[in-house]
């Protein structure tokens, strides 16, 4: 037991309750409310900056002259996103929606969905790039922490039990049959959030920021395998974007899940720590 | 029911949209305040003594001529206004001179033929936009560092500042560069472009190429370099034409 433990323990010497178990670190907390506030800016500043190019490309270059395989334009009244030879309306969302001033806009992403609301580059580079640095911190603390303090060992890493098909299929079933788990089961983290989790630390954030590093042509210089590995600049960029509304699709099903588990129990032990276990049904 | 979703709907999009405008509202309010400002601008001094500490002598990939854009697209002024650059294009820039000076020994004007003669490096570069595309072209031109040399920097000289024949609104361009990239192995004034003389789209009679930066700062129609102790003399004092008018990044390798 860490001292915050033993800290927060004593404040509960005689819990009242003895459902609520202390589930969440102080360290992962602080990381998780950072990580929610730095990756939303990260997220609407990067679709400003793709607001000043709404074109991807795979290779090396990339540019008004060559082919993109996604665009996001428009027509005089409609916008439109294009995906190899699907071309998709999105009008009032995507290419050509109105600013809160009624006034239409030919711009990829919609004002309500970048950093600043307004098109400016220059901003959202700075937005995008130094939040970058307080996301690089973030991680590198978490990361040395979590395997310093034996959260990736004890929570996150899957037993070998756990990696059995039969129970990852059971897994599947129950929770898309909602049923969650419940008592002790809910003490620790299920094969499936283990895996998301997984998947989020050790491949989407490394792509993101392996592929982020990739577009800086000094980045490029000092280490030139990063072109080898994602076959050329503009195909980074591709990854990066890709891989950012992988990290969306994420987030919303980690809403969700929340919310089907129960928000204010799931809040409350994401903001002090302690969480409910759900009641074993009788 | 199908009212009561839709009040459901009515009321998480409400939620959404009002989560949203307060973020939005709150960022745009930051994006305003100095403190914040100076906060936001951290980033790039971070990014600037980082990645000189890990990689200021190397060099920018080169690619071969299979790789090369069929067509590298022009961007920024495709001519300048000046009427003494026009003049010199109209004769074909034949009386064209780059002025050196500013801190150095020994103020240069030297013609065309004259930085013909001089050493050359040919490379196959990548141009990235600061908007985010990527062209392939092939650059021959001067080693800025051959030009410098002759010149001889004197001891106080920190940046090299580039100013050009174009404008904006009456505002000539201008861009600034570290020593380190000044002497860079791959940062050159470029007279020829994929095989050609250089064309006027891409900054005729010379243009700078200082591979491991953003386009922006590869300052086009190039008529006089100028070696200086501060940037604060220059212009509104952040090194370039979009780092005073719009708050581009100075250091632009990223």
């Amino acid at each position: 037991m860490s001292d915050l433990e033993r800290t927060a323990a004593g404040k509960n010497a005689a819990p009242r309750d003895a459902g609520l178990i202390y589930r969440h670190r102080v360290s992962t907390r602080i990381w998780h409310w950072t990580n929610a506030v730095v990756l939303l800016v990260m997220l609407m500043s990067g679709l400003m900056i793709f607001n000043a190019h709404p074109r991807l490309y795979w290779g090396e270059y990339g540019a008004n002259p060559d082919s993109p395989w996604l665009q996001i334009g428009s027509t005089a009244d409609r916008g439109l996103l294009r995906i190899g030879n699907l071309t998709i309306e999105t009008t009032g969302v995507l290419g050509l929606w109105e600013d809160p001033n009624g006034r239409a806009q030919h711009r990829a992403f919609p004002y309500w969905a970048t950093i600043p609301s307004t098109y400016n580059l220059a901003l959202s580079r700075r937005w995008h790039l130094t939040f970058a640095w307080l996301f690089a911190g973030g991680i590198a603390i978490y990361a040395i922490w979590s395997l310093f303090n034996g959260h990736a060992r004890r929570d996150l890493a899957p037993r070998a039990a756990e990696l059995r098909p039969r129970h990852i299929l059971e897994e599947i079933k129950h929770h898309a049959t909602l049923n969650l788990p419940k008592g002790e089961a809910a003490r620790r983290y299920n094969i499936l959030q283990k895996l998301a989790y997984i998947g989020v630390l050790v491949v989407l954030i490394p792509l993101m920021i392996l592929t982020g590093l990739t577009m800086s042509p000094a980045m490029d210089a000092a280490w030139p395998w990063l072109l080898d590995v994602f076959g050329g600049r503009q195909s980074a960029r591709s990854v990066h974007f890709i891989v950012a509304f992988l990290l969306v699709l994420f987030f919303l099903v980690h809403i969700v899940m929340v919310i089907l588990a129960g928000p204010i129990n799931e809040l409350r032990s994401m903001i002090t720590g302690r969480y409910r276990l759900p009641k074993e049904k009788r | 029911m199908q009212k009561k979703l839709l009040t459901r709907r009515n009321f998480l999009s409400s939620v959404a949209v009002g989560g949203s405008a307060t973020v939005l509202a709150g960022c745009d309010a930051l994006s305003n305040s100095p403190t914040f400002r100076q906060f936001l601008d951290s980033g790039e001094w971070l990014s600037y003594r980082v990645q000189r500490f890990f990689g200021a002598s190397a060099l920018a990939p080169e690619y071969t001529e299979a790789e090369m854009s069929p067509d590298f697209r022009t961007n920024g002024n495709t001519r300048a206004r000046s009427p003494e650059w026009n003049r010199h294009a109209a004769e074909g820039f034949a009386n064209y001179r780059l002025e050196v000076g500013g801190l150095v020994e020994t103020p240069l004007s030297l013609s065309l033929t004259e930085i013909r003669a001089m050493p050359s490096r040919t490379q196959i570069t990548r141009h990235d936009c600061v908007e985010g595309w990527s062209a392939i072209g092939k650059w021959t031109g001067v080693p800025l560092s051959a030009v410098l040399d002759q010149a001889r920097l004197r001891d106080n000289a920190r940046f090299i500042v580039f100013h050009c024949a174009d404008d904006f609104g009456g505002t000539s361009y201008y861009e600034s560069i570290d020593l380190v990239d000044a002497f860079h192995p791959q940062t050159i004034l470029a007279y020829d472009m994929n095989d050609g003389v250089l064309p006027i789209g891409h900054g005729a009679p010379l243009r700078l190429r200082v591979e491991r930066h953003l386009g922006y700062k590869h300052a086009k129609f190039v008529m006089r370099v100028e070696a200086v102790e501060h940037m604060s003399d220059i212009g509104s004092g952040r090194g370039g034409y979009w780092e005073d008018r719009i708050n581009y990044d100075w250091y632009a390798g990223i």
